[in-house]
């Protein structure tokens, strides 16, 4: 299957992800089992949201950030919402405060748990992958209920929230907590007691501080390498200072550290999922916005802790009630550029658990991921092989073990 | 008054080139900048400091190509937006790629969208527009139509 | 009913290609995998290639740089091949669809034979569609 005359081969991967909202095209240029260098090309989903927004209103802006990305359909509404909200000098009332804390901690749950679930997937693990997104329904069946849609949940508004959580909704929220706690524990032991996962993902796509902090990576990717930033406790919006909670850190920065870390942050999250629905309790129903007139000139900037790391918004006004500029900053943008020092010198099979770590890209490397010979051009795997490499990694080490 | 203070230590620390120094909020600065000393601050932020960059955002006005490079300074929760203008007809600024690899992509993505030139910049292929639209036509220009 | 016709009906195999979209209908293609909907019992499996599909399934709407690699894609499936535009934008182009790379809604651009709407549409609306689908075969 391999040319044997030749040593340095291209293995494109992607360029269609649909898990992600800039897709690219990573070729790995590999010499023998090695990873030598890595190129990326992106453009496949270019949608021109910055200019879009430019045409729409302030309050149309939400619907459109919303659909940048469907994971973190409450991060850009958010981001840009605390945006708006510093632009127009106006802080939402607290029951709305507690409203998006919670909204935007049970889509950290869900993306969590898709991550580690595809994580599985790519290991060999199918059982991981099932059992991860079957404790995910509930929660999308929570936001179901309280949004209306599993997935754009349109929570959000200049100055406050759509829709007010009452009643059997802060009820139902409890109980599907509560049994997400057990299911969490049964994962997290599943996951870290495993000696093939430790053997499969300890030293493998190895971040240091310097690394991190060179690329300017954000979320999970950086807490894993020891770089305690989370905008939730720097910068704190919404009401995340009124709660109590802990910024979860490792200091490895191999895959299996960024998995312990979004392990240990679904605790945090049911824990401010917790205390919000206790201070929602407390709060007056119904009072849940504010009422905001007109959006003055200025510029402003907003950001939110998604489940990747720091969204970024920035938006210009002239006093008129569409944006003049607004430049979003997604976190993958700059974790994905961290693969040129995750991947180099490993192999292969590591490559696609480590593309998969920064959590931007796993169906790509399912679908959409050919391997040529360098020289001839000839295919030598696709993405369905290629994932099948990584479960035989797998499989040997269980063998092993 | 913590934040006046900040301020002003800026003003007493940063390299020659600072043009004003502004506080739109709380814990939002601006700071207007030479182009050309755009490195020597950029970098004082970055290793001095320990900032940690963000993101650029260009925009097309009157006054020219203005950017404003955000940086975080995470201790504090501020934010640090250094601002520069470029001219009209020859917008064109030193590249920041070598000091940082973070700001790879966004300078490429400001050339195609904006046609900024970055000078020195060690990768400057395109990276969305192939494809998408022709080189030489940018469309977050104001006269895009 | 041909033999051809009578062989598909049992295990449709679908590939997703999803042009530039916002992840939404990609993660609930993936979630009728999963033990709440678990499509497999239908016969369905994602697969790999277009030349193993019986069905394309696309999501998202499609992007100047997307135009081409899509028409590659429904030229290297093996037909007979059922095309199902999945989504809003897939549909109409959504939201997008005054986007400035916007290319054409997928329907202008491959022929398509069944429509999922929805943003995202439910993986209720995905089976139902799916197998409205199977009926006309």
């Amino acid at each position: 299957m391999i040319h044997k005359m030749a040593n340095q081969r291209i293995i494109p991967v992607g360029p269609y992800h649909p898990l992600q909202e800039e897709p690219e095209l990573f070729k790995l240029y590999c010499e023998g089992e090695t990873v030598k260098d890595i190129k990326w090309e992106t453009g496949y989903n270019h949608r021109g949201i910055e200019k879009l927004s430019e045409s729409k209103t302030f309050e149309q802006v939400f619907f459109l950030v919303e659909r940048i990305c469907g994971i973190c359909s409450t991060s850009h509404p958010f981001a840009y919402a605390n945006c708006m909200e510093e632009i127009a000098q106006v802080e939402p009332p607290n029951r709305a405060k507690y409203i998006r804390s919670i909204v935007g901690e049970l889509e950290r749950l869900h993306s969590h748990y898709l991550w580690l679930g595809l994580a599985g997937h790519f290991l060999g693990y199918n059982t991981v992958w099932m059992w991860a997104w079957k404790y995910r329904e509930p929660i999308l069946d929570l936001f179901e209920i309280i949004s209306g849609n599993r997935n754009s949940y349109a929570m959000f508004k200049i100055g406050g929230v759509r829709r007010d959580v009452t009643g059997d909704q802060i009820a139902l929220a409890r109980k599907t907590m509560r049994d997400l706690k057990k299911k969490n524990d049964l994962l997290t032991k599943a996951v870290t007691d495993d000696p093939v996962i430790h053997a499969r993902t300890k030293g493998v796509g190895t971040l240091t501080k310097a690394d991190v902090m060179d690329y300017a990576a954000v979320g999970p990717t950086a807490r894993a390498s020891g770089w305690a930033i989370d905008v939730r406790r720097d910068d704190p919006y919404a009401a995340y200072d009124m709660v109590d909670w802990k910024v979860i850190t490792a200091d490895d920065g191999d895959v299996f550290a960024k998995t312990q870390v979004r392990l240990l942050e679904n605790y945090e999250s049911i824990k401010i999922i917790e205390q919000c629905l206790d201070g929602l309790e407390k709060e007056p129903e119904g009072d849940i916005e504010l009422k905001v007139k007109e959006i003055p000139e200025g510029i402003g900037t907003g950001r939110a802790e998604a489940p990747r790391g720091e969204v970024f918004h920035f938006v210009k006004t002239d006093g008129s009630n569409s944006p003049v500029r607004h430049k979003i900053r997604a976190p993958s943008y700059v974790n994905i550029a961290t693969f040129k020092k995750a991947c180099v010198g490993q192999t292969i099979s590591d490559a696609t658990i480590s593309l998969a770590a920064v959590d931007p890209c796993y169906c790509c490397t399912e679908r959409m991921a050919f391997a040529y010979d360098w020289h001839s051009g000839d295919k030598i795997y696709d993405g369905n092989q290629l994932v099948e490499r990584s479960r035989k990694e797998t499989e040997r080490l269980k063998n092993t073990l | 008054m913590k934040k006046q203070t900040f301020l002003e230590n800026m003003r007493e620390q940063l390299p020659q080139g600072v043009i004003q120094t502004g506080q739109i909020r709380d814990n939002r600065f601006v700071i207007d900048i030479e182009p050309a000393a755009l490195l020597t601050i950029a970098g004082y932020l970055y290793h001095t400091l320990k900032y940690r960059f963000i993101i650029a955002s260009a925009f097309h006005t009157k006054k020219g190509f203005e950017i404003m490079y955000h940086f975080s300074d995470d201790a504090a929760g501020n934010i640090i937006n250094l601002h520069v203008i470029l001219p009209q007809d020859q917008p064109e600024i030193e590249s920041l790629t070598h000091m940082l690899s973070g700001a790879n992509w966004i300078e490429r993505e400001m050339r195609e969208i904006l046609g900024i030139t970055f000078r020195n910049h060690p990768e400057p292929e395109k990276l969305i527009s192939d494809g998408n639209w022709a080189e030489g036509v940018y469309p977050y220009r104001k006269n895009f139509k | 009913m041909g033999l051809k016709s009578f062989c598909l009906k049992k295990s449709l195999w679908v590939y997703h290609f999803a042009g530039a979209s916002c992840n939404n209908c990609d993660i609930e293609i993936l979630d009728v995998l999963t033990p709440r909907y678990d499509v497999e019992r239908f016969g369905m499996q994602l697969v790999g290639s277009p030349r193993h599909a019986d069905v394309i399934l696309i999501s998202g709407s499609i992007n100047q740089r997307d135009k081409p690699r899509l028409k590659e894609v429904y030229h290297q499936a093996s037909k007979p091949v059922f095309v199902v535009a999945f989504g809003a934008c897939g549909c109409t182009g959504g939201v997008f669809a005054e986007g400035i790379t916007f290319a054409g809604p997928v329907d202008q651009i491959v022929p398509v034979d069944a429509y999922i709407p929805g943003c995202p549409p439910k993986p209720e609306a995905m089976i139902s569609g799916l197998s409205k689908l199977m009926q006309t075969i």
